[in-house]
């Protein structure tokens, strides 16, 4: 693949590009490559405080001792950490009061991904905050959610107007030395998103964040962390597009979530990052590290998750259950398609009493890809009476794709009660012949098929976040059977 | 007026082994044709060839309906012209609510016809209508296609479906195996009350006992590839006491 550099900069230059479309307002880049000088950088230009310079110097000291995992059962070139540029900032940072003031460039492209954010806010009452590649260029509704007491604003703001809460809750549930590109993102994170609700607060609005990769060949770091306190509740969205590319992209996002007594957060995620090509080319790299920690008694922390995209997607959002009496629940639809690879799943870890968790996980594979579930309950001693009931279920279309299921349980409590069950099936000739025989053509037939099988993760997204991932599954989908 | 249904000289078959041997059929409007034969004799393999099933290859003959050539339709098209086929073995789509399943039916066949979606009350009105029809239980519109569904429930589906989507030539593929006898007269009532003068039906079978209830206006006995007698309702009754030997010895010793 002779794709140099000197291309690139040219084909952007020309922005001629056979699919996808890039958009073409100027950008604030630092050198290319990783070093302490850079993380200095990235913190100087966002003006950060010496604690929050102090934390991304500790990480990186800690990456360069660190090697890439090679447990998942994922295959790709190996990565080299010094050809991305680290920072990539829109130049455009001029604060919004209304979107009318949103720059026409990036209004026409919400437009082609089908977001119109004016969209979003009449029809939905959901409250944007669109990442750019790595900085935040506009929120909405921040006065609505102000007067609940409500924090919903970057991380870069968030850093700078709330540094006590930042300083007391990052990386207390993925510690700095946890993995290594939960290591990578604590050392060189852009920015992201922050949310706090207040103790008491039912949230009035899902929280929507959509994410968008812009700049050829930056990696994308992002941050986020919602705190629910004491007695609240708040529902966040996560939804991802990306125009396609013919480089690979790396994405190693950090989500943490903290869940007091009694609160509740439920995160949804719609990710649909450019997957490569048919021939497998290009596409997104997403090595991702989710986690919450229900620190409280009584909490609950569940994650959705529809995933469509990325050539390679490493992704395990788990639910720490330390408060007594928590809940951890997970629910997963993950298709992939052409050479796609998945390895996700996640990780539930019993530690209070009476903690309780569900892994609904739906597979769906196609093409050539491979889908790989993998799943550990882990049940300490102290957490009696814990349950767990898993279920693992893979969809097979075509006869070149491939289902893994990597189920791990450890129960050092006598009385805990773990359930597993797994089904691998195809979608037969037979139940596609039935429909063509009602007059539905086949695409519609498989994605009705689709659609059922993940129906009882699709039922756990929001309303308006479901109808798109239905969608998403469809396009997905496309062509993929016959 | 173009043809109804008139099969000629239809020659089928799977994996290399050739199951019709030449079929010559005509059905008008208004009519019921019933199809016997011993197993094997290519019942089945007829009305897979009529709607569609690819893995049946056509060797030779023609298939006009209403005025297309049918064996060059695709399988949707076909259903979309007006051909249903309720399924011997109806299959389950897990997930997938009878409703919604319809609705789509429903609405790639009016969109075939240049009609827009049917209105939610419409669409309501009619499943309301078409369960009495069957006496399907509303909870069974509700859940998955035929998902945990008993035989007699997945056979009165598939006449529910027929009911909803109100076919032109209806052809049910020995809908009366694995029925009881109730179930076996709400199944045959509701195909008579679909019957008008305007549509047909084709009622395969193995046993005579259906046709108590569905009175046909012509029997066919399949045999090995090829309609070997025809006869009114008679004709059942007769096989019924005899048997298909008589007619098998009529044939190798004519």
């Amino acid at each position: 693949m002779a794709y140099t550099e000197a291309e690139l900069a040219k084909e952007l230059k020309e922005k001629k590009y056979e699919f996808g479309f890039v958009s073409n307002f100027e950008s604030d880049k630092a050198p290319i490559g990783l070093s302490e000088d850079i993380i200095r950088l990235i913190s100087a230009k966002k003006n950060e405080p010496q604690w929050m310079l102090d934390y991304r110097l500790n990480a990186f000291k800690i990456w360069q001792e660190m090697k890439e995992p090679t447990w998942a059962h994922v295959h790709y070139p190996k990565i080299d950490f010094q050809n991305i540029y680290y920072y990539s900032a829109p130049k455009t940072k001029k604060k919004l009061n209304s979107l009318d003031e949103l720059d026409p460039e990036l209004k026409s492209m919400y437009d082609k991904l089908g977001i119109s954010t004016e969209e979003q806010k009449r029809l939905t009452g959901v409250a944007v905050d669109v990442v750019v590649d790595s900085v935040s260029v506009e929120t909405s509704f921040k006065e609505k959610l102000g007067e609940l007491g409500i924090i919903f604003c970057s991380f870069s703001e968030a850093v700078q107007n709330h540094p006590e809460l930042v300083k007391k809750y990052l990386g207390t549930v993925v510690p700095t030395n946890d993995n290594f590109y939960a290591t990578l993102n604590s050392a060189v994170f852009t920015d992201g998103s922050f949310c706090y609700i207040p103790k008491g607060v039912r949230c009035p609005m899902e929280l929507s964040t959509y994410f968008r990769i812009n700049e050829a060949q930056t990696g994308q770091f992002e941050r986020t962390l919602v705190v629910a306190d004491a007695g609240s509740y708040v529902s966040y969205l996560e939804g991802c597009t990306a125009p396609m590319r013919d480089e690979n992209q790396l994405h190693a996002a950090v989500v943490e979530l903290i869940a007091l007594d009694d609160a509740e957060i439920k995160y949804s995620t719609v990710q649909n990052w450019y997957p490569g090509n048919e021939e497998g080319k290009g596409g997104i790299y997403n090595f991702v590290t989710k986690r919450g920690l229900c620190e409280g008694r009584n909490s609950k922390i569940s994650w959705t998750q529809v995933e469509t995209g990325s050539a390679i997607t490493w992704k395990y959002p788990s639910c720490v259950l330390k408060g007594d009496n928590s809940v951890g629940e997970f629910y997963s639809v993950a298709v992939t398609n052409n050479y796609q690879q998945a390895d996700t799943g996640t990780k539930m870890v019993h530690i209070g009493r009476n903690t309780k968790s569900t892994i609904i996980s739906k597979g769906i594979s196609a093409g050539k890809s491979n889908n790989s579930y993998r799943g550990l309950v882990k049940v300490l001693p102290k957490a009696t009476n814990a349950r767990n009931f898993s279920q693992c279920d893979s969809l097979l279309i075509g006869s070149q794709c491939g289902a893994h299921t990597f189920p791990y349980i450890e129960a050092q409590n006598k009385s805990s009660k773990i359930e597993h069950e797994a089904t691998t099936s195809k979608i037969g000739e037979d139940q596609v012949f039935y429909c063509l025989q009602r007059g539905i053509d086949e695409e519609k037939a498989v994605s009705l098929i689709v659609n059922g099988y993940a129906k009882e993760v699709l039922n756990k997204l929001p309303m308006e976040f479901a109808i798109e991932a239905q969608k998403l599954l469809s396009i997905s989908l496309e062509g993929s059977v016959g | 007026m173009s043809d109804f249904l008139k099969i000629k000289g239809l020659k089928a078959s799977i994996d290399g082994n050739q199951i019709l041997k030449g079929i010559d059929l005509e059905i008008k409007p208004g009519e019921v044709h019933a199809i016997m034969g011993p197993n094997g004799s290519g019942k089945s393999t007829l009305s897979s060839v009529l709607a569609g099933r690819e893995e049946f290859e056509v060797e030779a003959g023609e298939v006009s309906f209403l005025g297309h050539n049918l064996l060059e339709l695709a399988p949707e098209e076909r259903a979309r012209e007006g051909v249903f086929l309720a399924f011997q073995y109806p299959v389950e789509i897990p997930g997938v609510s009878n409703i919604n399943f319809l609705k789509a039916a429903i609405n790639a066949k009016r969109k075939h016809q240049g009609l827009d979606d049917i209105s939610a009350k419409e669409f309501m009105m009619m499943v309301k209508e078409k369960q009495a029809l069957v006496e399907l239980k509303q909870s069974l519109a509700n859940r998955s296609v035929n998902e945990g569904f008993s035989g007699g429930e997945k056979k009165r589906n598939e006449i529910f479906q027929m009911a909803m989507l109100d076919p032109k030539l209806g052809i049910l593929d020995e809908t009366d195996s694995g029925l009881d006898i109730d179930a076996l007269k709400i199944v045959a009532n509701g195909v008579n009350k679909l019957k008008t003068k305007d549509n047909a039906f084709i009622v395969i079978t193995h046993y005579q006992r259906l046709l108590n209830y569905i009175v046909p206006d012509f029997v066919h006995v399949l045999y090995n590839g090829r309609i070997v007698k025809s006869g009114d309702k008679s004709l059942a009754l007769e096989l019924e006491s005899k048997g298909y030997d008589w007619i098998i010895n009529e044939l190798e010793h004519a």
